[in-house]
């Protein structure tokens, strides 16, 4: 089975150090995690991480039943770049000055979708969201016109056949153990049930 | 955030368990008295633990609670986790520990370790420096949450006293619930001494993002029964998942009316009587030969419980290839992670195996039966003959357990180290009931026997515990004399002395051409060392004496000591390779 790029999407509580709990996992393994984002869903206090990693989809899986198997966690599916959209967000610094002086700042706005964050006398700071390589084609138009910062943010993803956490969940209670749904009763009366 | 894909708010909430009590029964406690209160309401009665700085409040607080819950003072804390293991193995409780912060919290490590690999119930409660002091390198600070992950079933950081009473709940309820584990709940010392008005305590029964047991799912019991009433030669391995799930009568029940050869890994031993007739013997590295060399053979092959552990399977691409699978266990992450199974049966063995035993046909496999006894036959020639019966000047192993096996009559605990002896006690002691074998079985930690043997007495007061230990292990944990001196728990300890590290030196012999690197061990007096510690002790190394002085051991009131010399050069056999099929098992 050949590797490719898998998006891990992982429901937990909102609980301190469960990063490392999640994180361990993939460590023991010897699997790198190329990029890892953290947000609420639209679920009130239920967080979602969202993981990007590179391997076949057997030790997929079989992470994905671990992360599972973990007390504070509620659900983990994976997803291959078909199955998602998704976006990664980048910022850029330049001088002004070249920028003035060699590019003109309305073209790159709309070839790339950049928009301008900063305009300040010294420098400016563009941002794009977009995938992988439109982020880097930015980067290598603006490297030979002395790009002082880049950064990019981890990726964040929606899955497209999901019908949000309760409906996805309920599908894949239908092909994986599970109780039956009824836990769902509690997802948004996190104080009335015992959770810490 | 969008709510459109979520469950709208009810009008009426589910009934609320944090419901306020009436503030009559609201009292006000320090939070060391709150986990004893936690204690009490769990029904611990005994606290395996060591005092130090950081948990001195709970221990303060515990001299109070002196009539109601016993507290051994172990040696070390790893002696109070593995002590905590054997408890929880023979009385199918949660076992409990104290220890202190830094190093008292860092020598529960390979105890958790251990616990989390065996699905042992073990809650430990470390102290912790006071929460303001949290990552300042105070004295005796250690990031015990952070080294103790990937070790835990759960672990958490209690910084308030209003929290106690919740994380306790918490921590009993995931230890013991689905596939067993430890739990690690760390206290400040400033909740500990914080005093907090007390509600009351409220068992945990629901933590909302764990599912300790997948539902039964009765197509798949379908399935399973089909493939099993179809199968001419179907086998069944089973492991500690039917003592788990305090499945044993419903195992027997399955296996008798299926009539299928079952066959036991490290772990399920002693959860079928060794003299069932179903009972075809151990799995693995040092099983028998014909479940070894049968799994390659048989056309379903029926796991309960088990885990496909690499010691079990040999080399996973020639385990079991010709065979379809059926695959029972409570943990969907064991599903598929070894060997991928035709039939996934998700669930607790108590409640699947009655559906199945329903849905079988009755049968007998006489043929296939036969088998197992003709490759019985021929270990018994190669290997068990010899092994029970020597005939050279040094005594065996085999026979040591033979005579034991005669006296006990299989009814006794018996604890093992890790190692020769561990293997030789598997294969040849005797069990008439179930949680009667205690060992280190997924990590393989010596120095368990020996405080594991004081807790199993602890779990089981009313049985006869005999620790079967090795020179090399025993010497890892023997400071745990002094809590059998002190508390008097009534521990048989044989140590099966070879002057080796017995399990190494064969493979060195086997394997590395007789280079004999370091497992040459010197032993103290341990006959002396006993007596130090007010425990009787004899040493032996003639035959004639065996059985008279395993007699002495046994009725002797009280813990004894029974050292027993063993040949030097002695191996366990047979043997499963590394990297050899379970088929290419060694008789020689």
């Amino acid at each position: 089975m050949n590797k490719q790029e898998y998006t891990i999407t992982v429901y937990t509580e909102n609980q301190i150090g469960l990063i490392n709990r999640i994180a361990i996992l993939f460590s023991r393994r010897k699997i790198n995690i190329e990029s890892l984002n953290t947000s609420p869903s639209e679920v009130e206090g239920i967080h979602r991480f969202t993981i990007v990693i590179n391997e076949t989809e057997e030790v997929v899986r079989k992470l994905c039943r671990q992360l599972e198997k973990q007390v504070e966690i509620l659900k983990a599916y994976y997803n291959t770049n078909e199955e998602i959209i998704w976006q990664e967000l980048a910022l850029y610094k330049v001088s002004t000055d070249e920028i003035a002086e060699k590019v003109k700042v309305e073209r790159l706005l709309r070839e790339y979708g950049a928009r301008a964050v900063v305009i300040r006398k010294d420098y400016t700071v563009f941002e794009t969201t977009g995938q992988r390589e439109e982020t880097d084609k930015l980067v290598e138009v603006l490297a030979p016109l002395g790009l002082i910062e880049f950064v990019r943010s981890a990726r964040v993803a929606i899955i497209k056949n999901s019908k949000g956490f309760h409906e996805k969940l309920k599908e894949f209670e239908l092909t994986e153990p599970g109780e039956e749904v009824v836990e769902n009763e509690y997802l948004n009366d996190q104080d009335k049930v015992f959770s810490m | 955030m969008s709510n459109t894909t979520a469950t709208p708010k009810t009008a009426t909430p589910p009934k609320s368990k944090a419901a306020k009590k009436p503030a009559s029964v609201v009292r006000e406690l320090t939070g060391s008295a709150a986990v004893l209160e936690a204690f009490l309401e769990e029904d611990v009665d005994i606290i395996f633990g060591y005092p130090g700085g950081a948990i001195m409040p709970i221990y303060d607080a515990l001299y109070d609670y002196r009539d109601k819950l016993e507290h051994i003072l172990v040696r070390h804390e790893q002696g109070a986790i593995h002590a905590a293991q054997g408890y929880a193995r023979t009385s199918g409780r949660t076992g409990v520990v104290f220890a202190t912060s830094g190093p008292g919290a860092t020598n529960l490590v390979t105890g958790l370790a251990d616990a989390m690999i065996d699905s042992t119930p073990v809650v430990c409660i470390t102290g912790q420096v006071f929460a303001h002091l949290l990552g300042t390198d105070a004295f005796q600070e250690t990031d015990v949450i952070n080294i103790t992950t990937p070790v835990t079933k759960w672990n958490y950081q209690v910084t308030d006293a209003t929290e106690i009473p919740a994380a306790l709940a918490k921590a009993f309820y995931i230890a013991a619930s689905g596939r067993p584990g430890p739990v690690l709940i760390d206290i400040t010392k400033n909740a500990q001494v914080q005093k907090f008005n007390y509600e009351g305590y409220t068992k945990c029964e629901h933590v909302r993002s764990y599912r300790p047991k997948p539902i039964v799912r009765k197509e798949y019991i379908a399935k399973a029964a089909e493939l099993i009433n179809e199968a001419k030669k179907p086998f069944i391995v089973f492991g500690q998942g039917v003592i788990l799930g305090n499945a044993e009568e419903e195992f027997k029940a399955f296996i008798e009316k299926s009539g299928i050869p079952a066959a036991w890994t490290l772990l399920g031993l002693s959860a079928l009587p060794t003299d069932h007739p179903l009972n075809v013997g151990m799995l693995g590295m040092h099983g028998n030969y014909g479940p070894n060399v049968l799994t390659n053979d048989c056309d379903v092959l029926i796991a309960i419980g088990m885990r496909f552990d690499d010691r079990v399977t040999g080399r996973l691409d020639k385990y079991a290839k010709q065979a379809r699978i059926v695959h029972l266990d409570i943990d969907p992450a064991e599903i598929d992670k070894n060997v991928k199974s035709t039939v996934p049966v998700w669930g607790d063995c108590k409640e699947t195996l009655p559906l199945l035993t329903e849905l079988v046909h009755r049968k007998t496999h006489p043929e296939w039966h036969q088998r197992f006894k003709d490759y019985y036959k021929q270990e018994q020639e190669a290997v068990i003959h010899d092994e029970l019966n020597p005939t050279t000047d040094e005594m065996t192993m085999g026979e040591v357990l033979k005579g034991l096996n005669e006296l006990t009559g299989g009814d006794a605990v018996i604890v093992t180290d890790v190692g020769q002896h561990q293997m030789v006690a598997s294969r040849y002691a005797h069990f008439s009931q179930s949680r009667s074998n205690v060992t280190s079985g997924g990590l393989g930690t010596m120095g368990f026997g020996l405080p594991a043997a004081i807790g199993a007495k602890y779990g089981a007061p009313d049985r006869t515990v005999v620790a079967i230990i090795g020179d090399g292990g025993f010497q890892m944990t023997l400071q745990e004399l002094g809590t059998i001196m002190q508390f008097g728990a009534e521990v048989k300890i044989l140590i099966l002395n070879n002057r080796f590290l017995g399990m190494v030196r064969q493979w060195q012999q086997l394997f590395n051409d007789k280079r004999y690197s370091f497992v040459d061990i010197t032993s103290p007096d341990f006959v002396t060392l006993a007596k130090a510690y007010h425990i009787e002790g004899n040493s032996i190394s003639n035959r004639k004496d065996l059985n008279a002085a395993l007699k002495t051991m046994l009725d002797h009131k009280g813990s004894y000591l029974l050292e027993v010399f063993t040949g030097k050069e002695n191996n366990v056999f047979p043997m499963v390779p590394q990297g050899c099929s379970v088929s290419e098992i060694r008789l020689k």
